[in-house]
């Protein structure tokens, strides 16, 4: 390693060059190759191990399960599609074409979110004179797992681009950003763009070769659309039960469809405790009670959907386990964190029963809370103030 | 009238190189040195040049605010020389050792036969009065106050601190002469806070005309702002003294014997040292005799402990309140893929490593930084180390804007830098809190005075 070292070093830039990109390239390198052996000098003379780019890639070791089931979805679906697999079948034929016709599909997604993304946060970096800060790893990572496998590609940098300048760095960069900078990029391109991220079509990709045809009754409608239209009995007729939701093999955004491999990317967060167990905890909660008070009510089938049903279709539990969790736009304070989580939970299921047209629900109720949460906090914190001063009148 | 306070929030950082329970040598300095940075806010004026001639117990400095409050020489000896820094700064006072120590005389008399007035002329003419520090800002109190209370902290749960039990035991006479005096400053209650993890020392569990509350938990149930806190939490308006049981000591000394008696229990400490153990030394001393041939190469030397001591030279001296010596691996060294590494060597409060599964684990901790300053982004760390109702990101955040209405609000009064060293440590931002605390401190006494 001291090689690398050496040749690193030999390839460093003058940071006050007459080329500043340079330099934050080649620190932006340096410092994903080796932490750098900075020393304490004041303060405490020892430090935690960790560090803002390893928490940022437990986030990412998280997506992993959600993001290899994706993939191999995006083929499962699509040989469904083309009737080259029955229903039903989920892993015994094409296991290996599914997996690399995904592949095919979800890599240049990726890519192109990373390489576009990474490009705005390292000039801004060099304009501002700062290191680069690690925030865009899991954003890269989340914009294309809550986009929709035919969305192209330009669309995707072009959101990527208005997320990270207007989502995070006219506030000052990561760690200072308002809305979520994933769920921004998704909400430009649902208002933008709105027939490459909704309706029928995009969901699963249909593209023919010679000779293929795609089969009778297809419909490509995802299992939330399906639900408004019919509520549990639709759903069921399209292989979505509770069970088979939960797993996952249904129609949907990427990385969205299979609660099962977000749950485990859930426990690595928990288990790390880099995800706060308040939030998550709570915005399940706060969906399972108005999907419950929905059930009482009762005017339509989606009405009559069981919570456990609601929570396990569409990007709820995405956005539970991913985007509410986000520590930068969601509240800050533990109390805050239980209501800031519930009600994402209550109004993402309310926006998704209520608005047909905003089917997923679960983003417009992030983005909508990210922005009370700071109101949420002053609430806790002027409690605290309040309290803390009461115990003056207490001791008078 | 006695208080149970457990502490829940907060962690014990476990090091190699903890002191073995024994005094192993005593070293009489060659030279000491008083360092008026180790008085925050304080801005001395000489009373001494170079070449002068000193007793134990002579001023060297004096406080340009109270200048009754003195700062004397813990030995007899000749002042050698005088560092000055940027505008002519003062940041040492070096005193050469005599063979053997001259003491001025000061009052000695039992205290509670003495006045207020007596006893607080005595403390300042000594120089023993600076042990004594106040809450609110964290510093040296202020003579002129009658505090609600006086919190005496005698456990220090800091990483391999020395055992303040160990340290005083078998000095009862001497502990309850300074506690005598201390009541007398009071309008309220002394208050002695002992560990309750474990039996108290005797010297503490029999020590009279006080409260005595039992803390037990993790650190920093030590720090006295946590047990002010628990017990009887400052208002705004109201003042609150504080000292260390060992301080305590010195203040005994000085009514018992008419002296201002300077000599310490060191713990010296750390994985560097090949044999950690206590020393007795003198306050100001120079360190090179107490590490020669005691430890290893490459060590970073504190005067203090690893959260809140001062970094030194193997040349320098050590700090006026330290009652530890430790030498830590210095860092350095840059770690390939050290974000992604499984870390069973790393102690560290998240669940990212491995050394999570070893709960007992001693670590060898260096002095690496582990990762570069970023801004705020990871939420609920503070909080988890951090027993105060008080906000603490919310009241850093306060500070770095200057708001202040909104710090006084947030507790500023009741907290210092010490107690936001744990947020410090487990903080991903790398956010160096104590400076900030500190700096939201001195701009608020400024502010207010």
């Amino acid at each position: 390693m001291k090689a690398l070292d050496d040749i690193m070093q030999k390839l460093k830039p003058k940071a006050d060059g007459k080329f500043p990109l340079a330099y934050t390239v080649w620190d932006g390198m340096y410092t994903f190759l080796f932490v750098p052996g900075h020393t304490n000098h004041k303060g405490v003379h020892i430090r935690d191990g960790i560090d803002l780019k390893r928490t940022m890639v437990m986030v990412i070791f998280a997506l992993i399960p959600a993001l290899f089931f994706g993939i191999y979805n995006v083929g499962h679906q699509h040989f469904l599609a083309i009737g080259d697999v029955v229903t039903g079948d989920h892993v015994c034929t094409l296991f290996w074409d599914k997996f690399i016709f995904g592949a095919i599909k979800v890599l240049p997604i990726i890519i192109v979110s990373y390489g576009v993304g990474l490009g705005v946060e390292f000039i801004f970096a060099a304009l501002n004179k700062h290191a680069i800060q690690e925030g865009f790893l899991v954003s890269g990572m989340l914009i294309p797992l809550v986009l929709p496998v035919d969305v192209p590609l330009w669309m995707v940098a072009v959101a990527t681009i208005f997320a990270v300048v207007i989502g995070k760095e006219v506030f000052g960069g990561t760690g200072m950003n308002i809305v979520n900078v994933a769920l921004t990029a998704r909400a430009f391109l649902f208002f933008a763009y709105p027939t490459k991220m909704s309706g029928d079509e995009v969901w699963v990709n249909t593209s023919l070769e010679e000779g293929q045809k795609i089969v009778d009754g297809f419909s490509g409608a995802t299992p939330l659309a399906k639900a408004v239209e019919g509520g549990q009995e639709a759903l069921i007729n399209m292989n979505a039960s509770v069970m088979e939701s939960f797993i996952g093999f249904i129609p949907g955004s990427i990385g969205e469809t299979s609660t099962l491999a977000i749950g485990l990317g859930a426990l690595l967060l928990l288990l790390t405790g880099i995800a706060s167990w308040r939030i998550m905890l709570s915005t399940f909660v706060g969906g399972y009670v108005m999907a419950m008070l929905f059930n009482l009510w009762g005017a339509n089938p989606f009405m009559e959907l069981t919570p456990l049903h609601q929570l396990v279709i569409g990007g709820f539990a995405f956005g539970a386990v991913f985007m509410a969790t986000d520590p930068v736009t969601g509240s800050q304070t533990n109390t805050g964190k239980y209501i800031y989580g519930f009600f994402i939970g209550f109004f993402a299921i309310m926006i998704r029963v209520f608005n047909p047209a905003y089917p997923e629900g679960v983003m417009l109720a992030i983005l909508f809370m990210n922005i009370m949460a700071p109101l949420i906090d002053h609430y806790v914190v002027s409690a605290n103030i309040k309290r803390r001063l009461k115990r003056v009148s207490v001791n008078a | 009238m006695s208080k149970d306070v457990k502490i829940s929030k907060g962690a014990n950082i476990k090091l190699k190189g903890v002191a073995d329970k024994l005094h192993t040598n005593t070293f009489i300095p060659t030279e000491i040195v008083l360092k008026p940075s180790d008085f925050p806010t304080l801005t001395p004026k000489l009373s001494v040049k170079v070449g002068d001639k000193v007793k134990a117990g002579t001023a060297l400095f004096f406080n340009k605010e109270i200048e009754k409050m003195l700062f004397t020489s813990p030995i007899s000896g000749e002042v050698t020389d005088i560092v000055r820094g940027e505008k002519r700064k003062i940041l040492e006072v070096k005193v050469k050792a005599d063979a053997e120590t001259q003491y001025e005389s000061f009052v000695k008399a039992d205290p509670s036969t003495l006045s207020k007035e007596d006893i607080i002329a005595n403390l300042l003419k000594s120089g023993v009065w600076p042990f004594i520090r106040q809450r609110p800002y964290d510093v040296i109190a202020n003579p002129s106050d009658t505090p609600k209370a006086i919190h005496i902290t005698a456990l220090d749960t800091n990483p391999l601190a020395p055992d303040y039990g160990f340290i005083a035991h078998g000095k009862d006479a001497v502990f309850q002469a300074g506690l005598n005096a201390l009541t007398k400053l009071t309008s309220g209650k002394v208050h002695l806070n002992v560990n309750g993890n474990e039996n108290a020392d005797s010297v503490y569990a029999n020590a009279k005309n006080v409260q005595i509350n039992k803390i037990s938990g993790p650190h920093p149930a030590g720090n006295v702002g946590v047990q002010i806190h628990h017990i009887d939490p400052i208002n705004k308006g109201e003042v609150v003294w504080t000292l260390k049981s060992l301080d305590v000591l010195v203040i005994g000394k000085l009514f018992k014997e008419g002296k201002f008696d300077a000599t310490r229990s060191v713990a010296v400490v750390g994985s560097k040292v090949k044999k950690p153990a206590y020393v007795k030394t003198v306050l100001g001393a120079n360190i090179n005799a107490i590490i020669k041939d005691n430890v290893e190469e490459g060590g970073r030397y504190i005067s203090g402990n690893p959260l809140t001591g001062t970094q030194i030279s193997e040349n320098g001296h050590l700090g006026f309140y330290d009652y530890q010596l430790t030498v830590l691996p210095e860092g350095g060294n840059n770690q390939f893929f050290g974000w992604m590494a499984p870390g069973f060597d790393k102690f560290s409060l998240s669940g990212t490593f491995f050394s999570k599964l070893m709960p007992n684990k001693e670590y060898d901790l260096n002095t690496n930084m582990n990762g570069e300053e970023r801004n705020f982004v990871v939420t609920g760390e503070y909080e988890k180390v951090f027993p105060f109702d008080i906000y603490p990101v919310q009241l850093i955040k306060s500070i770095l804007v200057n708001d202040i209405e909104a710090m006084e609000n947030l507790g500023i009064y009741e907290v210092a830098p010490e107690d936001f060293a744990l947020c410090e440590y487990a903080c991903t931002s790398k956010t160096p809190a104590q400076h900030y605390v500190r700096e939201g401190l001195n701009m608020l006494k400024k502010e207010m005075a």
